[in-house]
């Protein structure tokens, strides 16, 4: 049985109408880390969306200034596409005594197949965390490679604000149907992680 | 009394199951000859607490009453006012002059903070010609946590008043781990002369 208001369908069928606004950004999944080796979306990214967004808020590792990274997986059960990437930081004491703004080429990959850094050095100290957002565009494509953005902010041991920015493209065009995040050591042991897709 | 359609049901106990989106607009305000745009939980509508674990507002042809004056925003925790919390903060820009015999990629030391309580600057020298204005988005990352320092990040473009185009980018944290539920916005001196301000949830499960 429909629902019609004023000679409009609204929803039918089990779903609402395609008429109906109902915002471009849905979200798929949530997984909240509690002392996690890794968080792995390993389903769930598909044809579906052109473009996934991953959001990540209050993640604190359990070992200090291990960097928080990303990878993808493109067919088989590894997390191990293949990467070319580029990354740079700004951070900033807390006393003041000290700024950057430059590329950090121990970041970034050249046709490597490890983790990709998403996020610099954040603390294990009570307050310290890191926060940030993952784009992955047309992951489900076979013709192109897979193009992903992140930028994230970062509380690091020493007292700094550490603002990361780290783009490139997983080399392949099998489809990516997996994305997973972990710390470069030590466990995740709180944080929550998102993903949306956007229609 | 839910609402069923073909055994899957789009709504009950007052909330639709089916998904709307997970972007929420919260409020919209319009700015007119303004002192300052202020986000206030509870106040005109306005939601800013844990309802949401992320918080978006964007920021759309801000235009200042001033010549050459930075546009900035600050904070106030629960309780708070003042909008004086803690800030530490990275600040780096890029831009081009319109003549293109200019370019700058670099940090901004003036700009940002560290364990400062000023307004965080989010563009700098922007100007006040009829055309003149700036654009971007501030992300605000779970401000009602009592357990975590609270990460923002700005991106904005602007038209400075030298006929430059920048880009500017700022990160940081108010260093607390009181709630946050104010965010308010002003230009160094002026008012703010129009734009629009749209406070986003971006929903939790």
């Amino acid at each position: 049985m429909g629902v019609i208001s004023n000679g409009t369908t609204l929803l039918d069928a089990g779903a609402l109408d395609s008429g109906i606004a109902t915002g471009a950004m849905t979200l798929l999944s949530t997984v909240t880390a509690s002392s996690s080796a890794t968080v792995s979306f390993a389903s769930g990214i598909t044809s579906t969306y052109k473009e996934y967004i991953f959001k990540f808020y209050d993640v604190h590792p359990s070992a200090d200034a291990a960097d928080l990274t990303v990878n993808f997986r493109d067919g088989s059960s590894a997390y191990d596409a293949t990467k070319t990437s580029s990354f740079f930081w700004a951070y900033h004491s807390e006393d003041d005594s000290d700024t950057t703004l430059n590329y950090a080429s121990s970041n970034d990959l050249a046709q490597g197949t490890g983790v990709q850094p998403i996020s610099s050095n954040p603390g294990y100290d009570n307050d310290q965390a890191c926060s940030g957002t993952l784009h992955l565009f047309d992951p489900a494509s076979t013709t192109f490679v897979k193009h992903f953005m992140a930028v994230s902010n970062s509380t690091e041991p020493g007292n700094y604000s550490i603002n990361s920015y780290a783009s490139g493209y997983c080399n392949v065009t099998a489809a990516i149907d997996g994305v997973q995040f972990k710390f470069e050591s030590g466990n995740i042991d709180s944080g929550t992680f998102k993903m949306y897709g956007v229609k | 009394m839910a609402i069923i359609s073909n055994a899957v049901t789009i709504a009950d106990a007052g909330a639709f199951s089916a998904s709307l989106g997970a972007m929420t607009l919260i409020k919209t305000i319009t700015a007119s000859n303004a002192a300052t745009v202020s986000f206030h939980h509870g106040t005109s509508s306005v939601v800013l607490d844990s309802t949401y674990p992320i918080y978006l507002i964007k920021l759309i042809n801000i235009h200042g009453v001033t010549d050459d004056k930075t546009f900035s925003f600050q904070g106030n925790a629960v309780g708070a006012s003042g909008e004086n919390e803690t800030i530490t903060s990275t600040y780096f820009k890029a831009g081009q002059n319109e003549a293109g015999n200019y370019t700058v990629l670099g940090y901004g030391a003036g700009s940002d903070q560290a364990q400062g309580t000023a307004y965080q600057i989010i563009s700098e020298a922007m100007g006040n010609a009829n055309d003149e204005s700036g654009s971007g988005e501030l992300i605000l990352f779970n401000p009602a946590s009592t357990t975590f320092v609270k990460h923002f990040m700005v991106k904005h473009q602007h038209q400075q008043h030298a006929s430059q185009s920048y880009q500017t980018h700022v990160g940081g944290y108010f260093n607390t781990t009181a709630a946050i539920d104010n965010i308010v916005f002003k230009f160094a001196s002026g008012n703010i002369d129009s734009g629009t301000f749209k406070l986003y949830g971006i929903k939790d499960s």
